[in-house]
């Protein structure tokens, strides 16, 4: 092949092929790393809750008047009498909170009563019997509460459970020899036995700087006797949009001294998924829009300037064709010139890429990139420099060798 | 002159359409990123506070010793009850306050309205002088209310229109949960961004608060914080909210003012010797350790400009350096093109002074059309930042006219700097090679 001529008519035009190769080599950079940022969203977007999502809604309720906390039980118990009432609704329970809430409860979860070297930090969540059945959990050792078991709990009252059940993400850390179920472990100063667990339910918290022990929840025994709290409502299938429009009225026709908000007192989790990965689509949606036009910015420079240099050659090419060359032997010229080019670009952006990935992973917590981005960014940019350079390179082709006798 | 070249730089970009507007095009959208995600920055990282930003500080207090600092963590960022009563006691510093966020539910006085949730602070007197809190009606409560628990009440415009319709309330009552509370004051629209005195509770980007009450009355009430707390192990706390206000759990802000460096330097050593007493009484088994942070060093510290701001930023640059690139690569075409040309004025007599002004007329032609596609772009880009960004972020971030201006300045600026090494070679054009070669 023809490369040292090419190599030879390149070191013409240092300062033009310099620009393009820094051009493909910062567009690697950043695309790689806005890719990988990509990746790194969407994973954590369709991170699963563990929770039956569709069919679920929440109703956040607030008493006004502050009633005593005996008061809030009985309300407390007519309301979830209502709810059940409600056609459409399938099972309900009352909680502190829920997955993607990012507000709850965490506690260290250890071996001794003192907690001061705790096993692993956990999620709390208040639940009683109907809370697996409603959330769909899915139970795969031991056993749900039983309705005796679940006590009621104040602001500030003990937390100090007999019986909890965990996920297994959690009973594995604590017990990676065997079951979990009929095992002690601490929540409080006083020993909880772990009576069932359950395959899967995430922390409220969707941060990743929390994800350590985004899989490891506890549920506790326990109504919520706090002026604030919120319903988890199972509805059946199909109904969530009637359940959704009609509830905030039918607890207000039952008792009105009550806080539900009318903007966002009662969300579907279709709701609370996209306000809590709010940042992450967010995030995904701009990396994507920066690496789409960069491509598009980087692919057009190239045909400009391939196609100011063939302008330039013109008379070369026409020499050329004189002599004996053939419209394909043109066409390949150029490409293979691209392709030089591209192939220093990537090098130098292979390089950058790391750099760029390295400092962003010291600045924002980031992962290491995975070898796979950098390889999908040389392949796409190459392909795209080869297409890009493709027009002007068959316009060349088209040059007729008579252009050789012509002078300007 | 200028216009002449001006008219021959408008010549030439015409001459190839897709070439400038690939340019002009290339220069907008990368000073539209920028630009944009510049604005979400400035919005989530200004100082609040800019003239005594360096006279309000925080302070952290080892209330837990080495051991709870495993795993990467560090002094808890609040304080305990009990702690930050004692700094109130003392009262070192020139002005100082706890400040806790608590909700309630306001009971509007006519019946056939339903109660509303409203959230705010308790704090003490000196929160409104500190953080230079504006009043449209009356002013904040007095320190012998902070000591008499008195039930007063400073609310927010917002809250003002709502039960008041928008009148000096001062001296009326609102009544919030199960108590009244007589209106001594009403802020002025008034929430800084970040909301700085409550970063370790919220983003610091959410909705004002609604009013604020003595932190004396709400302890009273055994108002529950509707922000952070943080215990560590478990043994010793009682139950009930005796047992909650003794314990080592924090929850409580603390803020004091401290006039000059002297002062927070003396204030630094107080607080030293608060730990080691604690110390001696036996509470802390450790050495004292204290820090205190100033408002700006508690922002970073509490890393309140979200990371998505900063990465979008940096990414944005990149984008914008990519364009520039490729206008100098795009502009160097263009004008090598015309050595011919160039060679012809030189040889009829121009300098290489009048070369330069030339083409750098044209680049500048193509850095203003730049900035006004982006100008258009950041519009497009402000308004949709609401898709990329928390809406909490993204409703600070609007069009000024400084960011107007930026976004033309950093476009002409951009291009005429691209247009140098291109320029550079034009005007190096030697005159009779181009005309031998013709």
């Amino acid at each position: 092949m023809q490369i040292r001529p090419i190599l030879a008519a390149l070191r013409h035009h240092k300062a033009g092929t310099l620009l393009i190769a820094l051009q493909i080599a910062l567009t690697l950079a950043i695309v790689c790393n806005a890719l990988f940022i990509i990746h790194e969203r969407l994973t954590r977007l369709s991170q699963p809750s563990g929770i039956d999502e569709p069919n679920l809604l929440v109703i956040h309720n607030g008493w006004a008047g502050k009633p005593q906390e005996g008061e809030i039980a009985s309300l407390m118990a007519s309301d979830l009498d209502t709810l059940r009432k409600i056609p459409g609704v399938a099972d309900v329970y009352a909680t502190n909170t829920y997955p993607l809430n990012n507000v709850g409860i965490a506690y260290g979860i250890g071996h001794s009563p003192d907690k001061l070297k705790p096993v692993t930090t956990t999620a709390i969540y208040l639940a009683d019997e109907n809370a697996l059945p409603t959330l769909g959990l899915k139970l795969i050792a031991g056993r749900n509460f039983r309705p005796d078991e679940i006590g009621q709990i104040g602001l500030h009252g003990d937390t100090d459970p007999s019986a909890i059940i965990v996920t297994s993400a959690l009973a594995k850390l604590l017990f990676p020899d065997g079951s979990a179920v009929g095992k002690v472990a601490y929540i409080s100063a006083k020993p909880s036995t772990i009576v069932g667990v359950v395959e899967r339910m995430r922390t409220p918290w969707v941060d990743s700087s929390l994800a350590k022990w985004a899989d490891c929840s506890t549920l506790i025994p326990y109504r919520p006797l706090t002026s604030a709290s919120q319903y988890v409502v199972r509805v059946q299938p199909g109904q969530l949009e009637n359940v959704t429009r009609h509830v905030r009225a039918m607890l207000y026709a039952a008792n009105r001294m009550r806080v539900i908000s009318p903007k966002d007192g009662v969300q579907t989790f279709a709701d609370i998924r996209a306000i809590a990965y709010n940042s992450d689509r967010g995030m995904a949606i701009l990396m994507s829009a920066i690496s789409t036009i960069l491509l598009i910015i980087t692919g057009a420079g190239i045909v400009g300037l391939t196609s100011f240099w063939v302008g330039q050659r013109r008379k070369q090419i026409g020499v050329r064709r004189a002599l004996g060359a053939t419209r394909h032997d043109i066409l390949s010229y150029f490409l293979t010139e691209n392709l030089l080019i591209g192939v220093g670009g990537v090098v130098m952006g292979g390089v950058l890429a790391i750099a760029l990935n390295m400092w962003l992973m010291k600045q924002f917590e980031m992962d290491k990139l995975a070898p796979g981005y950098v390889l999908a960014g040389v392949v796409t940019l190459l392909l795209l420099g080869q297409g890009a350079v493709l027009a002007p390179a068959l316009r060349a082709s088209n040059v007729p060798p008579v252009e050789a006798t012509r002078s300007v | 002159m200028l216009a002449y070249y001006l008219r021959l730089g408008i010549r030439s970009l015409r001459r190839n359409p897709i070439l400038t507007s690939l340019m002009v095009l290339a220069i907008g959208i990368g000073v539209a990123a920028s630009m944009t995600t510049y604005a979400v920055f400035r919005a989530v990282s200004g100082n609040p506070l800019p003239d005594k930003s360096t006279q309000l500080l925080v302070p952290q207090i080892d209330i837990w010793g080495p051991q709870s600092r495993s795993e990467g963590r560090d002094m808890p960022d609040a304080l305990s009850y009990t702690d930050a009563m004692a700094l109130m006691r003392e009262h070192r510093a020139a002005r100082q306050t706890s400040i806790y966020p608590v909700n309630y539910t306001a009971i509007p006085p006519d019946a056939s309205r339903e109660p509303f949730s409203v959230s705010g602070y308790a704090t003490y007197t000196d929160f409104f002088p500190m953080f230079e809190a504006p009043f449209q009606y009356g002013g904040g409560w007095g320190a012998a209310q902070d000591a008499a628990h008195a039930a007063v009440v400073v609310i927010s415009a917002d809250l003002n229109q709502q039960l008041f319709g928008g009148a000096n309330s001062v001296g009326r009552t609102i009544r919030l949960d199960d108590h009244d509370y007589q209106v001594v004051g009403v802020l002025e629209n008034w929430n800084p961004h970040p909301r700085f005195y409550d970063v370790n509770n919220s983003d610091g980007f959410s909705d004002p608060p609604d009013f604020f009450l003595p932190f004396t009355h709400a302890v009273d009430l055994h108002t529950e914080t509707a922000g952070n707390s943080n215990c560590y192990g478990s043994s010793g706390r009682a139950p009930g909210w005796d047992g909650w206000v003794q314990s080592d759990c924090v929850w409580v802000s603390f803020w004091a003012e401290l006039p000059d460096a002297a002062a927070v330097q003396a204030y630094q050593s107080y607080l030293q010797g608060y730990g080691a007493e604690q110390n001696r009484a036996g509470r802390f088994h450790w050495p004292a350790n204290a820090k205190l942070h100033d408002l700006m060093q508690w922002m970073d510290y509490e890393k309140v400009v979200p990371p998505e701001s900063r990465i979008s930023l940096l990414l944005s640059l990149g984008f914008l350096l990519v364009c520039l690139v490729n206008t100098v690569g795009l502009l160097l075409a263009k004008f090598m093109r015309r050595s011919a040309e160039i060679g012809v004025r030189r040889a009829l007599g121009a300098s290489r002074r009048e070369i330069w002004t030339q083409f750098l007329a044209e680049a500048a032609m193509v850095g203003v059309s730049g900035g006004v596609v982006g100008l258009a772009l950041t519009g497009v880009g402000i308004l949709s930042i609401g898709l990329v960004f928390d809406p909490d972020y993204a409703r600070l971030a609007h069009m000024s006219p400084e960011l107007v201006g930026l976004t033309l300045l950093s476009a002409l600026v951009a291009t005429i700097g691209a247009a140098f090494y291109p320029t550079w070679r034009a005007a190096r054009v030697q005159p009779a090679w181009q005309l031998k070669s013709n």
